[in-house]
């Protein structure tokens, strides 16, 4: 029976990083033969950003259970340190690649940091209150890193919360992050291979630690947390498991993303881009990875599709969403879809529970 | 004096969080969701009463009145239309998601109908400015209303809730909604009157925000929801005297951090301070402790 299950969950796997990769050949055979506008080719890294971000998020939200409404502000944090980083380094380690692989660690590995230092106090709380404490964490990232101002000259490092010329730098300073004007001036490392590179090692990542031990042991919290507890199960430490390395792949994404921009600002990272993942979650289903993988990749190109609706096309974009929504989790179209679209639908439906 | 004017403001500022606040816990404790298209209501609100007032130039009381009935309805039908069908549904998440879309649905409607552009907004207060101790410490007009309609407000909720049968429905059916039932409750009723309120009230806030801060564009709602939101947690979500004193301690806060410590950081402050309440008081400051049962 087990061995039959992991069997099943292994196939499952697969097909999901099949689909991935035969997604990307079709993006790309389009790309090679011109078949594909300008305006797609430039979503091409961005899709790849929000489906790592989508399946990080549901590493927290379906697999562990709570609520977190601040996932950008990790995002956010792998951002600015992989930005910096690059920046720093651009003289030191001059193959682009190489720069960007360490650049994606230092990203992983801050926005890790992060994870465990704001996971230990608010993975005490649970439900709402535990939703309320990441959103305010993501909006304190925001607003930290919109303070400060470091710069480089030839004796080192400034820093300053205040503005640039406080930083009191020789002539041949550099400014490496300035306040809200962010960070300028990014070498553009990121490509849409290394972001489908990127999305592989996170489903590999997030689909080993389900289907492990470790990954029972977060799933019975969620399911029954006294019950888990009862049986030894140490519940902050898988909590705080699932929350880092949700943490981790997010600051990924984020590096993903700044390497992909000019210019970098905190901004960028509100509670909407927060928002915007947890839609994707809740939309391919919860726990579901792959259903996060398609519904990023559905949503993120959405809008761009509709932009031949002009000033609408944001409009439609809410009414599809509250109308899948109503469809996907109302009993009522669930029972409704049970008994007009009979087999197709039933197995998914079951699913969507 | 400068602290006292700044306290004053943040009081001000605090009534209008409460106020939204209030709403928020209605309608979180009776239905158990976080309503995010509650700040948009507030902003559709301010956009009633500022189209009554610029294109029928109506008097601003009746614009305040117009825009609450505008609310009222508008909260009645999204509960009817958007989050009723959803009650039921395997997760909660589901219509948290769904009032997101709500909320875009609302930001864009009001986007195509009178553009992005900010439009400035005149006050609805007519009462003049007071000046105290020689013009030291002056109190404007919007203030004075302001504080006095969070406690109005306040005191009106209390009493309804405690005192009505309509107000014991909606403690029962946020008690237990089975149960409720069984009693012979109307539990969609009492939900829809929950929202009811609670969008009445938003349209209230709106008016008021938007005659002390005069600018109204189609996001003005998204920020202040939030910290509302904020406010709700803070007091304790579900409490109705939760929500008064979370959404005052905010404003406070949010008005002394920007005077004396960072403009920039304020609301920094203003999450942070959230978070050490909560790590100490893991319910917000007047908040039940959940049983938890085996």
């Amino acid at each position: 029976m087990q061995r039959m299950k992991t069997n099943k969950n292994f196939k499952s796997n697969l097909i999901t990083y099949g689909i991935v990769i035969v997604a990307f050949a079709i993006a790309q055979t389009l790309q090679s033969t011109g078949n594909l506008s300008s305006l797609m080719k430039g979503l091409l890294v961005p899709i790849c950003v929000y489906v790592i971000l989508a399946v990080s998020l549901n590493l927290v939200v379906g697999i562990s259970g709570e609520l977190s409404l601040g996932h950008a502000g990790f995002m956010c944090v792998g951002a600015f340190f992989s930005a910096f980083f690059s920046k720093c380094m651009v003289d030191v380690i001059p193959i682009s690649g190489l720069r960007f692989f360490f650049a994606v660690l230092v990203g992983a590995a801050g926005a890790a940091v992060f994870g465990v230092l704001i996971g230990i106090p608010v993975l005490r709380l649970r439900g709402d209150y535990l939703a309320i404490v990441t959103l305010a964490f993501g909006e304190i990232i925001k607003n930290v890193i919109n303070v400060f101002y470091i710069g480089r000259d030839s004796n080192g490092f400034h820093f300053s919360m205040k503005d640039q010329f406080s930083l009191g730098m020789e002539p041949d300073g550099v400014m490496l992050l300035s306040g809200p004007q962010g960070i300028t001036g990014i070498t553009r490392d990121s490509s849409f291979l290394a972001g489908v590179i990127l999305i592989l090692i996170t489903l590999f990542i997030v689909l080993n630690l389900i289907d492990s031990r470790d990954g029972r042991a977060i799933k019975s919290i969620r399911d029954n947390r006294i019950a888990a507890e009862s049986i030894g199960i140490n519940i902050t430490k898988y909590k705080l498991m699932a929350f880092t390395v949700s943490a981790a792949l997010a600051g990924m994404a984020g590096a993903l993303y700044s390497h992909n921009l000019a210019t970098l600002q905190a901004s960028k990272f509100n509670f909407n881009t927060s928002i915007l993942a947890l839609v994707f979650v809740v939309l391919g289903g919860i726990g579901n990875i792959r259903g996060s993988v398609i519904a990023a990749v559905v949503l993120t190109a959405l809008p761009e599709l509709l932009r031949g609706l002009a000033d609408y096309r944001m409009l439609i974009y809410a009414i599809v969403l509250i109308v899948m929504m109503l469809f996907n989790w109302a009993p009522k179209a669930l029972e409704w879809r049970e008994r007009y679209l009979g087999r197709i639908f039933r197995k998914s439906a079951k699913e969507g529970k | 004096m400068s602290l006292l004017s700044y306290l004053i403001n943040g009081i001000s500022l605090g009534s209008v969080y409460a106020i939204i606040a209030l709403g928020y816990t209605m309608v979180y404790g009776i239905a158990k969701m976080l309503n995010f298209a509650h700040g948009d209501v507030i902003m559709v609100g301010g956009y009633a009463a500022l189209t009554m007032m610029l294109s029928l130039n109506a008097n601003p009381l009746i614009a305040v009145l117009v825009a609450i009935v505008v609310c009222t309805v508008l909260g009645i039908t999204i509960e009817a239309i958007a989050y009723r069908p959803l009650r039921q549904a395997a997760s909660p998440l589901a219509v948290l998601i769904t009032a997101i879309g709500v909320s875009y649905l609302l930001q864009n409607i009001v986007l195509l109908i009178f553009g992005s552009s900010p439009k400035s907004f005149q006050s609805v207060v007519l009462v003049p400015d007071l000046k105290l101790a020689e013009g030291a410490l002056m109190i404007s007009g919007e203030t004075i209303v302001t504080i006095i309609s969070c406690i109005v407000i306040m005191i009106a909720l209390t009493t309804f809730i405690n005192k009505t049968k309509a107000g014991q429905a909606m403690l029962a059916v946020s008690e237990d909604k089975g149960a409720a039932q069984l009693m012979g409750i109307n539990v969609n009723g009492t939900i829809a009157l929950t929202f009811a309120i609670g969008s009445g009230l938003a349209a209230i806030a709106g008016v008021l925000l938007c005659s002390s801060y005069p600018s109204l564009s189609p996001y003005t709602g998204s920020m202040p929801g939030i910290k509302a939101f904020v406010a709700a947690v803070f007091g304790g979500i579900g409490s109705i005297p939760g929500a008064m004193i979370g959404g005052i301690l905010l404003g406070i806060i949010e008005i002394l951090g920007k005077a004396y410590i960072s403009a920039q950081l304020a609301d920094a402050i203003v999450f942070a301070v959230l978070i050490v309440v909560l790590l100490v008081k893991p319910t917000g400051l007047l908040g039940k402790k959940i049983q938890e049962k085996v």
